[in-house]
Formats: structure tokens, sequence, C-alpha cells
């Protein structure tokens, strides 16, 4: 276990040191019109995080996402296990959730923002439609997968539908069901981003996409910077879970 | 089967119809949105026009060769990769976190390195396609059996013949798996980056009419962005069956 430990640990700083090294690279490349160098980066960041109008637009952005998120979760998961358990209607419907998580959904902003207008709403929207497809569609198969007989043996106990989910099929279909937590996450944070960028006024996406519209090579890096340890952060924990649900099989 | 077909068919007719009464009855107003009739009667008269088609030329094209690139990279990539076990553990944590954050941040990068033609946006596309293609290549290369990898040895095949003619083929349903999602990638891609900033393409054109209120422009071009990604995906699902089929699964 330490031995594992110690080698992710590893594999984490030579990842983190190669993607330095490349970014110095590539500033050493392209120049200071393109992109700030790392330690002016981090340094920028340090100040950035001290602001408070940075704090503003972080914790509106994180509650943005948890909204977005507990949406998708609940509604994706609502949506898998009706689908997965009801086999009819669970191969009518599959394709189609197919077909919305391949669209290109950020085509559909105009829409949200004619619906929702600008603001909160939009953005928790914009998120929640990203995440929700994804952890219904791990969910469905998911359930499908799960062994028959451990239903067989559940409508034996005579187990009323939600105890039939929170007992047997929740339970058992844990580990895919966390994957497809595990996407939707991702998924529902670049939503909620990307919503921000398009339909609002504030958090981190309206930070980025003014720093964008200035041309302010330092924000945008020091914005990019943040938004990937914290999304890596959260990821690299969820994906530590993950193989441990896997591995308990 | 049949059945199915015939209640998926009534699922999306009902839907479908239940936004045009709707729109007709006023609960959506016009402003928000159009009946569907009329959007795919202004599509229909946009295309017989072609006051869109460059544009819509432009997307495609661009949209076209991200894909490609992304392809082709992406499963070279993933055959290289394929085998280093430490070089994939280290990437794996990019790999989780990648989707997660914005690309489109990279997007002024790219305009500073390329200009500001048609590069950068093949550049968000392409980079948002290639991870997808690479992850989904790889996964379908660890379930190609040893068996077939022995018998390519005692072919005495080379490396690349022995992708080309052995693994490659193998890995094929995991390989479009990929392919399906670089399809919706590079869409979002290329249609987000002009959306940001760009002098034409369909993004362009539907931020523009969305700052105008010209919902009769604005909605045919998102249904039609739409159509063309799902109908694209709908032939390579159909593929992927084609391939699952003739191996009898």
């Amino acid at each position: 276990m330490s031995a594992r430990l110690l080698r992710g640990a590893r594999n984490t700083a030579v990842l983190i040191a190669g993607l330095l090294a490349g970014w110095q690279l590539l500033y050493a490349f392209a120049g200071p019109a393109a992109l700030a160098p790392p330690l002016a980066t981090l340094r920028y960041t340090a100040g950035l995080l001290a602001t408070e109008a940075f704090r503003m637009h972080l914790s509106e952005t994180m509650r943005a996402f948890a909204a977005a998120l507990a949406i998708a979760a609940a509604s994706g998961l609502a949506i898998g296990f009706w689908l997965g358990f009801q086999r009819f209607a669970g191969e009518v419907c599959e394709p189609m959730l197919v077909a919305l998580y391949s669209i290109p959904k950020i085509t559909l902003y105009p829409l949200l923002l004619l619906a929702f207008g600008l603001g909160m709403p939009a953005k928790i929207a914009f998120g929640a439609l990203h995440g929700i497809i994804p952890v219904a569609l791990f969910t469905i198969n998911a359930v499908r997968n799960v062994r028959p007989i451990l239903i067989k043996t559940g409508r034996v106990h005579r187990l009323t539908p939600v105890e039939m989910v929170w007992r047997v099929l929740f339970p058992a279909a844990l580990p895919e069901i966390f994957t497809g937590l595990r996407v939707g996450f991702s998924l529902t944070l670049i939503g909620t981003l990307l919503g921000e960028m398009f339909a609002a006024q504030r958090g981190l996406g309206y930070l980025l996409m003014t720093a964008i519209g200035l041309h302010n090579v330092e924000l945008i890096m020091a914005v990019t910077v943040i938004l990937f340890v914290l999304a890596g952060a959260a990821s690299s924990v969820l994906l530590a879970v993950d193989h441990r649900l896997h591995a308990r099989v | 089967m049949t059945r199915v077909a015939l209640y998926r068919a009534l699922v999306i007719a009902a839907a479908v119809l239940l936004l045009e009464v709707l729109c007709l009855a006023g609960v959506i107003d016009r402003l928000t949105m159009p009946p569907p009739h009329r959007i795919l009667y202004d599509l229909a008269r946009i295309l017989v026009s072609g006051s869109q088609n460059a544009a819509i030329f432009k997307t495609l094209t661009n949209a076209s060769i991200a894909l490609a690139l992304a392809l082709v990279v992406g499963v070279l990539a993933a055959l290289a990769l394929h085998g280093q076990r430490a070089v994939r553990e280290t990437l794996e944590p990019l790999f989780a976190t990648y989707y997660a954050v914005p690309i489109f941040a990279f997007y002024p990068l790219l305009i500073v390195l390329m200009g500001l033609g048609d590069a950068p946006q093949i550049g968000i596309g392409f980079m948002l396609g290639v991870v997808a293609v690479i992850v989904n290549t790889l996964n379908g290369l660890d379930r190609v059996p040893r068996v077939l990898r022995q018998a390519a040895r005692v072919a005495r095949l080379g490396a690349i013949e022995t992708a080309l003619a052995v693994t490659l083929p193998c890995a094929a349903p995991h390989v479009l798996t990929g392919a399906k999602l670089a399809v919706a990638y590079s869409l979002i891609g290329v249609i987000g980056a002009e959306f940001i900033m760009s002098r034409g393409g369909m993004g362009y054109e539907i931020s523009f009419a969305y700052t105008n209120f010209d919902n009769a422009t604005m909605y045919p071009l998102i249904l039609l962005v739409l159509a063309v990604s799902i109908a694209v995906n709908a032939a390579l699902a159909r593929w992927e069956k084609a391939l699952l089929a003739r191996r009898g699964q």
C-alpha cells in the first residue's frame, strides 16, 4: 500500500515537473505576448488569491457548481435507476440519451440565456445539462449489470421500489455508479465554467472570459492554473476512490 | 426491436408536439423560442437561399480537419504510449483532469502562436478531441487478446504491420467510441472558439444572431449543428454495431 502511494506521489511529481518544464519551454519559444512564465504566473496567482474580488468570483463559481452537481447527480441517478430497471423504457430511451450526450451543448447557450436570463440560474442549468446524461448512462448500465439473483432475492423479501433501490441496486451497482458520478463531476464543472464564460457576469469563467477579451495573459494563465489545480486535485481523489471501489468487487 | 423503434419515434414526436403546443399557446413566448415548424421552415429558407453557406462550410471544414488530426495523432500517440506503463500511469491524472478544465483558456495563446485565421480554431477542436481518442484507443489496445499479439510475433510482423493488421482492427470498436466523442469535441472546440473570437463560421453567426434577437437565424443554425452531430454519431454507432455483430457480440 505505502509502496503504491509512493509510486503515485512520484508519478504526480514527475507529471507536474514535466508540465512546468513544457510550459517554460513554450514560453521560451512563444514569448511574453502569448503566455507568462511559470514563476511569474505563480507569483501573480498568489496575489490574485488574496484579493477580495477573486474570492467573490470563486465562491460564486463554487455555489453554482454545487447546485449544478446536486441537480445533475439527483436527476441522473433517478433517470438511471428508472431506465436501468424498466428494461423496455430503457431500450426506448437510452439511444436518445446517447444522442443527447453527443451533441455539442455549447451551441445551446443562447437558448438557455433566453430561457433563464443572465446569471446564476443559467449557469446552474448549463452545468447540470452537461452532467445529467453521463450520470444517467453509467447508472443505467450499472443497474442492468446487477446480478439477477440479487434482484430476485429482493423480490422474495417483498421490498418496495425505494427499498429495492436503496438496499439492493445501489450497493450492488456502486462502483459503476461512482464512475458515472466522477465523469459527471468533471463535465458539470466544465459546463458551469462554460456557462459562466458565455452567460454570466460573475465567477471564474467570467473572469477568464474578461481576461481573454482584454488579452491579460497573466490573468488568463493564473485562472487556468487555479482551475487546473482544483479540478486535478478533485479528480485525483475521485479517481482513487473509484479504483478502490472497483478493486473491492 | 420494431416495437422499441416505434415507441422511440412516438416519444420524440410527442416531445416535439409538446414544444409546438407550448410555443403556439404562448407559454414559451416568441422572443424565447419560435415554434419547431417555424425553425424547420427557416432552416430550409436559409439552406435554399445559401445566405449562411460560407459560415456553414467554414465551420464544418474546420471541424473535419480538427477531427482528422485528433484521430491520426490520437491513435498514433496511443500506439506509442501503450506498453509504456510508467508513462501511462504518470499521464493518467492528466487525462482524468483534462476535460474538467476549459481548454478554451488556451485560445488566446493559439491565436498569438498561429495568427487570426482558421488555425487556432482547428487547434482548439483538435486539443479537445485528441485526449478522448487517446484514452479510448488505449482502452481498446488493453483488451487485445494476448494470443493475437503472439500470433503477430510468430508471423514476424514488424511494429507497424502489427498495429495495422492486428491490434488496431481488434481495438476498432473502442477507437470508434473515441471517434464519436471526438466528433462532438471538434464541433464544440471550433464553434466555441468562434463564439469567443472569430470573423466567421456558424458559432460567430449564432452569437451575432443572438445579440441581434434574430431568432429566425439563430435557431435554424443551432438545429443544423445538432442535426449534423447526431447524424455523424448515428452513422459511427451503426458502424460500431456492425463491427461488434461480425464478432458475434
